[in-house]
């Protein structure tokens, strides 16, 4: 695609860059520039390419920048004067200046000054301009950036150009892209014994584009000892692919896994040591995510903070109102499992309408702070987007947090005394009202958390506690009530079945073939996979 | 106990001739004509439907401004049928029964207004449907001022194939009637022009889905052996907002595999950061950035009357438009509000649409529209890159499925007919 003018191109930065050490300023005015552009504006198709090339081989200091302009969109068309002018956003009107920066042309309004029309097409043609442009430049990130953008297409450049860049490179990271340019280009050489190297170059590179290449390799070349070691290649590729393919869905499974853990485990403190069946800890977890958006509004400058201090916002919150409804509902409905379940539907349907007249029926924007978006990329096939390992880790944090909270600290023993035998505990000193009251702010303190994270992966609105009530119920009795590590297992269990099942059977199959898979379960153990021992539970 | 019964039976009859003379009185006001609104304000559609209940009201205030209509004011009686399908039937029989409306204008969903289409069948009453569907309907009373597929998918799976040298083909929905219906079409078409069926994939997901983690690992590997993929979306609601955000996190760039959405507009890009989505497509029948004097009016009315400058247009509150001021020429035309003459009168009414041009009622009850191609940009605008060059008209029966490639519908006499068999010469009732 950008063969011919990208050599062209090299040629001439060559001549340029070999005849002048230092970069003259050449702007000669706008004069230059005003034909170039009126043909951007105005042509159609490849007379718009060909604008582009003209103004890229134009010998001016700052041809990267006006194409960096073009793409960002700073730079824009004034209808009235029909010039492009560089234009900086002031409320209704723009600020405008001249092509070459040099004049001010005063302000208009936003009806009359337009944006350069770009296509997808366009797009990529100036981002490759652009990068090309940077494989002289001081700065080696530039260069870097401009090899990365050849190596989709190692033909542009031709071999005495890499030859001479990897002479002269001294910058690590750009070696090592160059290197990887190099080899792409020697895998299509004419001579087998630099294809047979090369081939050996891309053992482990993973990257879509050399396991193409290889395939191509293994199955067309005509020298011997290259066929055979690119088809070894590939057959290595192969099994690395579906070892990482594994790897992937295991990652996705945990991800999912950890959601539930986090759903579920508040409602596997309050159904485990009280027996209360909390149908509002679906509301509780949607509040924990309205604290989230409510902490972002406050602080819209910097999310990230925002969002780490609505965790401990978000416990203290929902642990509040979890105890205002156990104080207020269900203390006096113990030993009434039915009424207790009404009873807190009933809270549940309050609690939406509340958010519903108080906020807004609809979803509430909930920002991911940079930190949280983008992957870590562990080599060609394998990536783990970040915000999901962020939530898996936090998952794995707050349970042992709880674990630490229930066997090492006084409160801890005295929740798990409550749950054995209460009568004993009682008779030993322990009060339990307060207790319950306690353990019920806790699991509902940790919904609250759980909506937090929730926040960073899914839309938050007034229903969002309807989408987990279910799951969250599934998990603990899946695990085994009362159970800390039997939630863990059995949330990332039931994470991992769906996420295993899914690109066979589809999003819906595998939700329906797990929930078939978790009736069957329960019909064999009906407490779950690790049910709480003892002669009170038992009795 | 005599003197409590009579007690009792003065206050019932004072009660009683009270609530007579109320709605006696309440009747000599009744000099408005009611307009039904009939969209989501809450739940996973209500991202998408909020602004069409809003601009019907612009439309209806805009409408009393001018005079109102047979010199009586329009008065809009909205609803919140809180995107329950059911819950559309229950509140599409209150507006016309209880409320009285001469006509509604609601509906997003194919599965909402499958919901209410027996009810404004068996009341006779008019449903004004303004999004895009797919087709395979054709009721008597409601018209279709949305995209059928021929409006819509069709010319943008040409315009990948054309435009873009497309090969492989990734259909990926929400798991109802309108994506797996397009779907079935698209198949068949891509099929009919050659796509080896390895070459598609398609996949649907619940509404309101956010785990997209899967789906959009399978799309890259699909899309990484070769041949150039693109994404055509049919995926409905505030799930959409998860799955451009995976995308984004998954570094899948427009320029790698575009996705071309047909349910995602300007409304739905507001309040979203669209940086990793520049350069993702999206087909319609109009776009906010259209640059037409008609255009420039609307959006202008529109901020000023939602008194929110970040407020954006879409297609279908464009269709509203069309769809009120079609109604309001045919009611004009036919003198009455009743149904029946209204259904008769509005064939072959003709107003303007927002980009130029014309708007023209068919006799199957679908508009004629011209197909634009966007792409995102940074601000949640659409670019044109691609328009047809003249105005197609709305194709009910699709021509690229065996079951309904040989029916049309007509609803002038005589043939007065939804689904006529041409082959057959047969008429199959109102709907199959």
């Amino acid at each position: 695609m950008l063969l011919r003018p990208l050599l062209i191109r090299m040629a001439l930065l060559l001549l340029i860059a070999g005849t002048s050490y230092v970069h003259a300023d050449v702007n000669t005015g706008i004069d230059e520039l005003d034909p170039v552009f009126a043909a951007f504006v105005e042509g159609k198709g490849s007379a718009r390419t060909d604008a582009l090339d003209a103004l890229a081989a134009l010998p001016r200091s700052d041809t990267r920048q006006l194409l960096q302009g073009i793409l960002d969109g700073d730079l824009m068309f004034h209808k009235p004067s029909e010039t492009v002018v560089w234009a900086v956003k002031d409320g209704r009107e723009f600020m405008m200046t001249s092509l070459d920066r040099s004049e001010d042309l005063g302000r208009d309004s936003s009806r009359k000054v337009k944006r350069l029309k770009l296509t997808n097409k366009i797009r990529g043609y100036l981002k490759q301009l652009i990068a090309s442009l940077g494989l002289y430049s001081d700065n080696p990130e530039e260069r870097l950036a401009a090899i990365e953008s050849l190596t989709g297409d190692p033909q542009s450049i031709e071999q005495s150009v890499l030859d001479e860049l990897l002479y002269d490179e001294t910058d690590n990271k750009v070696l090592v892209a160059l290197g990887q340019l190099d080899t792409r280009k020697k895998l299509v050489s004419e001579d087998p014994v630099l294809r047979l190297a090369a081939v050996n170059a891309l053992r482990d590179d993973l990257s879509s584009y050399a396991r193409a290449a290889i395939v191509a390799v293994a199955k067309n070349d005509a020298d011997e000892d290259v066929n055979a070691a690119a088809l070894a290649i590939q057959l290595h590729h192969e099994k690395q692919v579906k070892l990482f393919g594994w790897l992937e869905t295991l990652f996705f499974g945990l991800s999912l896994g950890s959601v539930l853990v986090l759903a579920a485990i508040g409602l596997a403190i309050s159904f485990g040591v009280m027996g209360v069946i909390n149908m509002a800890h679906g509301e509780l977890i949607m509040l924990g995510a309205y604290c989230a958006w409510a902490m972002q509004h406050l602080m819209p400058q910097s999310i990230a903070s925002a969002l780490i201090l609505s965790i401990p916002v978000a416990f203290v919150f929902t642990g509040i109102v979890g105890i205002i409804i156990e104080r207020c509902v269900i203390r006096f409905l113990y030993g009434r499992p039915l009424e207790t379940l009404l009873a807190t539907f009933g809270i549940s349907l309050i609690l939406q309408q509340l958010v519903r007249t108080f906020i807004s029926s609809q979803n509430v924007p909930v920002a991911n702070p940079d930190f949280m978006s983008g992957v870590l990329q562990v080599n060609g096939v394998f990536s783990l987007t970040l915000n999901r390992l962020y939530i898996l880790i936090f998952c794995l944090l707050v349970f042992l947090a709880l674990v630490l909270l229930l066997k090492r600290s006084r409160f801890g023993l005295e929740v798990r005394a409550v749950s054995q035998n209460r009568a004993m505990a009682r008779a030993m000193g322990v009060r339990s009202a307060r207790i319950d009251s306690l353990t019920f702010g806790l699991g509902a303190g940790i919904a609250g958390i759980a909506g937090v994270a929730l926040s960073q992966l899914t839309n938050v609105g007034p229903n969002l506690g309807q989408a987990y009530i279910v799951d969250s119920f599934m998990v603990v009795v899946f695990g085994g009530v009362g159970n800390l590590w039997g939630t863990l297992i059995s949330g990332m269990t039931l994470g991992i079945a769906n996420k295993v099942m899914e690109p066979w059977a589809g999003a819906i199959l595998a939700k329906i073939l797990v929930l078939v898979f978790l009736i069957i379960f329960i019909q064999k153990r009906p407490r779950g996979l690790f049910p709480q021992r003892g002669r009170a539970v038992e009795g | 106990m005599l003197l409590k019964n009579r007690f009792k039976l003065s206050l019932l009859s004072a009660v009683a001739l009270g609530v007579a003379g109320a709605s006696v009185s309440l009747h000599a006001q009744d000099e408005t004509i009611k307009v039904g609104v009939l969209h989501s304000l809450s739940g996973t559609m209500a991202i998408s439907e909020t602004t069409l209940k809003d601009t019907m009201l612009m439309l209806i205030d805009q409408q009393n401004a001018n005079g109102g209509l047979l010199g009586k004011q329009l008065e809009a009686v909205v609803v919140d049928p809180a995107s329950d399908w059911p819950l559309f039937a229950e509140k599409a029989r209150e507006l016309i029964e209880q409320e009285g409306v001469a006509a509604t204008f609601g509906a997003w969903t194919s599965v909402s207004r499958k919901s209410v289409l027996p009810v404004f069948e068996e009341l006779n009453s008019l449903l004004f449907y303004p999004v895009q569907y797919e087709g395979e309907e054709s009721s008597r009373n409601v018209f279709y001022t949305g995209a059928a597929p021929n409006q819509q998918a069709i010319p943008a799976v040409d315009y990948l194939s054309n435009e873009i040298g497309v090969e492989r083909w990734v259909l990926a929905g929400t798991d109802y009637v309108y994506p797996r219906t397009t779907n079935k079409i698209l198949e068949a078409y891509l099929k009919g022009n050659g796509v080896a069926s390895e070459d598609i994939m398609i996949n649907y997901t619940p509404f309101g889905h956010a785990d997209w983690q899967s789906i959009v690992s399978e799309i890259k590997t699909f899309g990484s052996e070769g041949k150039k993929t693109a994404v055509v979306s049919t995926v409905n609601g505030d799930a959409n907002v998860p799955f451009y955000k995976e995308l984004g996190n998954q570094g899948v760039s427009a320029e790698d595999i575009p996705v071309i959405a047909f349910s995602v507009g300007e409304e739905e890009l507001s309040g979203f950061d669209t940086a990793p989505l520049i350069g993702h497509l999206a087909a319609w029948n109009y776009f906010m950035s259209v640059d037409a004097e008609a255009n420039d009016e609307f959006v202008d009315s529109w901020l000023a009357y939602i008194d929110d400058e970040a407020r954006v247009t879409n297609d279908p509150m464009e269709a509203h438009y069309i769809g009120f001021n079609m109604w309001v020429k045919a009611v004009e035309k036919a003198g009455t509000t009743d149904p029946t003459a209204v259904q008769d009168a509005i064939i072959g009414v003709a107003v303007p649409n927002l980009t130029g041009g014309y708007a023209a009622m068919m006799p199957n009850h679908h508009i004629t529209k011209p197909v634009l191609i966007g792409e995102i940009q940074d601000d949640g605008q659409f670019e044109v890159v691609w328009e047809t060059p003249g105005l197609v008209a709305g194709d009910a029966w699709s021509d690229f499925l065996d079951s309904s490639k040989d029916l049309i519908a007509d609803w002038r006499a005589p043939l007065s007919c939804g689904n006529y068999n041409v082959s057959t010469g047969l008429c199959s009732g109102q709907n199959l």
